[in-house]
């Protein structure tokens, strides 16, 4: 119907510049990733001298040798995975049950304990009571200073609870009540299996909260090799400490490309490289499920 | 139903009682829902509401053997100290500007490129645009922070040479107070825009194509089109944002801003809540700093109620 209908010259006009305003959006945010891809295996150099400036040139893989040789990367690596995991059960299995409940039209307090959620979103105690608080339960140099204070996203449980409501029929509930099923076994049995989207969506962005983490481990551990990823690049890319470990390893290699400054440099875009190839990898194969978390989470619940 | 409520009605004497009995059965039977909502609410009592009754040492001097309960009370005097600090107004001119600075070029981007992604037919360039913009949004502040460095960095960083080739000389964007601001909004946008889309990409999917055709058949341009069916479609979605937005004017985003501070671009760069870090964590001056903590989020709270209850009275979307 509507293409039966020619566009007009001004409607084409209007298009193409479309088009070249979305392909200028592309090139913005592209070129630094490439850039950065470009930069980690070539020649130093020629990169800072800006003769790199697209494609890789003189193909060099000392910068990721040398991370990959880098102890405390890995020592990070772990942890992360280890924070990331357990995390992300606790957000999930704090979470989810919750937002069942808060789903349910004939639970008695739903509002109450609403209330008490919401008032968090908009207010809270700030850094230095709830650092006061964490250090108080003798949670500080543990990773459950990571893990505990953000046991709860109010937000992400908003969303949950929109899902539950809209998703799972309230047909079922009252049949399995005439049935006699627990709320447990129907949560367990019936809810659940329902619902394995948001659990996938939950779990993405819950995981991803947890990889990114830098601040809360910044600020709640001391010891270095309890440190998760991010604190070990803040290191390196922010606070420019090049592993010690790194430069004594790598006398011979560091002789040949001769400028400090200049390997500093490459290894820290083959760190931004290694730190962030896990989420970039599976990126494109979850991004269905960051959209649609997002976008059940922009219904007014 | 319908018969409980006549009788209900015609039995007011009673009425409570039964409603009451009712609501206990109703909490026995599903007492397995609470226990459903024990961990998240427990967490949050514990790590949100115990924090707030940790606020009054913003009145006290908090010694830690004495605890919250048991420090002495001062008042306000940590309030006063803070209001009649040289850096006062330094912190709030900076909090604000970088705030307001950032809404108005990060606000209305991600609502013109999704209004732009609407106007393509689904197919390979638009998948791979969408998909390409939304990437940034899950590198972290760190890398994010990395990158920024390397990329100013005056003598090898590629937007160095970038203005270079132009013929122009790159100022020195990291250590200079003045760019410090338009670096981090910058970035920011970089950051964030292509995921902002997806909101409002959401909200003009509810557009009826009824419209657009009854508009098409009346002679109306796409832009026309735009203009007046997919722009007031997504006012709703916009004005929560905005109030949303409004709400965290003094909470900027105050993990990139340290990343990026250095003694050199302090000036420009530091924030409440940079400040509430330094002064309470690092210098262990735990009530002064939470006395300047509250002050922000009490700020928030009023911007937060204020700009909703303007929005309230102007149109019919708000909060709450």
């Amino acid at each position: 119907m509507i293409t039966t209908i020619k566009e007009t010259k001004r409607d084409r006009f209007f298009l193409t510049c479309n088009y070249i305003f979305l392909f200028m959006a592309f090139v913005i945010v592209a070129y630094p990733v490439l850039y950065i891809i470009s930069a980690s295996i070539s020649n130093p150099k020629l990169v800072a001298s800006g003769e790199m400036w697209l494609w890789p040139k003189d193909i060099t893989f000392e910068g990721y040798q040398r991370v990959f040789r880098d102890t405390q990367i890995w020592v990070g690596y772990g942890n992360t995975i280890l924070y990331t995991v357990i995390g992300t059960l606790v957000n999930l299995i704090v979470t989810i049950p919750a937002a069942y409940a808060l789903a349910r039209k004939d639970f008695v307090g739903r509002n109450f304990f609403m209330a008490v959620f919401m008032v968090t979103m908009f207010f809270g105690g700030g850094l230095v009571p709830t650092y006061l608080l964490v250090k108080n339960l003798g949670l500080v140099n543990s990773m459950w200073a990571l893990i505990l204070p953000g046991a709860t996203s109010v937000w992400n449980l908003i969303v949950c609870r929109t899902f539950f409501q809209s998703a799972i029929p309230k047909e079922m509930q009252e049949a399995a009540e005439i049935d006699g099923c627990s709320n447990f076994r129907l949560f367990f049995r019936i809810v659940l299996p329902l619902s394995s989207s948001i659990i996938a969506v939950m779990a993405l962005f819950f995981g991803v909260g947890h990889w990114n983490n830098y601040f809360s481990a910044m600020i709640y551990l001391n010891d270095h090799g309890k440190y998760p990823l991010q604190l070990v690049l803040r290191q390196i890319l922010v606070l420019q400490e090049m592993s010690a470990q790194a430069g004594a390893l790598n006398a011979s290699t560091a002789t040949a490309l001769n400028n400090k400054a200049e390997v500093a440099a490459l290894v820290k875009y083959a760190v931004i490289i290694v730190s962030t190839l896990p989420v970039i990898i599976i990126y494109p194969f979850l991004q269905r499920y960051f959209v649609q978390g997002v976008m059940i989470g922009s219904v007014k619940g | 139903m319908e018969d409980n409520a006549q009788a209900v009605l015609d039995a007011p004497v009673i009425r409570t009682k039964k409603t009451r009995s009712k609501t206990w059965r109703n909490i026995l039977r599903n007492w397995q829902l609470y226990v459903f909502i024990a961990p998240a609410f427990l967490s949050i009592v514990i790590f949100s509401y115990f924090p707030m009754y940790g606020i009054q040492i913003a009145f006290k001097n908090f010694i830690p053997v004495d605890g919250v309960w048991g420090s002495p009370w001062v008042g306000f005097d940590h309030f006063v100290r803070f209001f009649n600090s040289y850096y006062f107004w330094d912190l709030l001119w900076n909090t604000l500007s970088i705030s307001l600075y950032g809404l108005a070029v990060g606000f209305p981007l991600p609502i013109i490129l999704a209004l732009a992604f609407n106007e393509v037919k689904d197919g390979l360039f638009k998948r791979t645009v969408q998909t390409v913009t939304y990437a940034p949004h899950f590198i972290s502040m760190v890398v994010m922070a990395g990158m920024i460095i390397t990329f100013l960095s005056p003598s090898s960083g590629m937007v160095v040479h970038l203005i270079e080739a132009f013929g122009l000389t790159a100022p020195d964007f990291l250590t200079d107070p003045r760019w410090f601001k338009t670096m981090y909004v910058l970035s920011d946008v970089w950051q964030s825009t292509g995921w902002g889309t997806i909101i409002y990409l959401a909200a003009l999917t509810s557009v009826d194509p009824g419209l657009h055709e009854a508009a098409i058949l009346d002679g109306a341009s796409r832009f026309q089109r735009i203009r007046h069916i997919n722009i007031p479609a997504i006012i709703p979605t916009i004005t929560i944002l905005m109030i949303l937005n409004m709400g965290g004017l003094l909470g900027v985003g105050f993990e990139k801003i340290l990343l990026l501070q250095n003694p050199l671009n302090m000036e420009a760069s530091d924030v409440i809540s940079t400040f509430v870090y330094r002064s309470g964590l690092l210098n262990a001056q735990y009530s002064f700093s939470t006395a300047v903590g509250l002050f922000n989020s009490v700020v928030n709270a009023i911007l937060l109620i204020l700009v909703n209850q303007i929005v309230r009275r102007t149109s019919e979307n708000s909060l709450w």
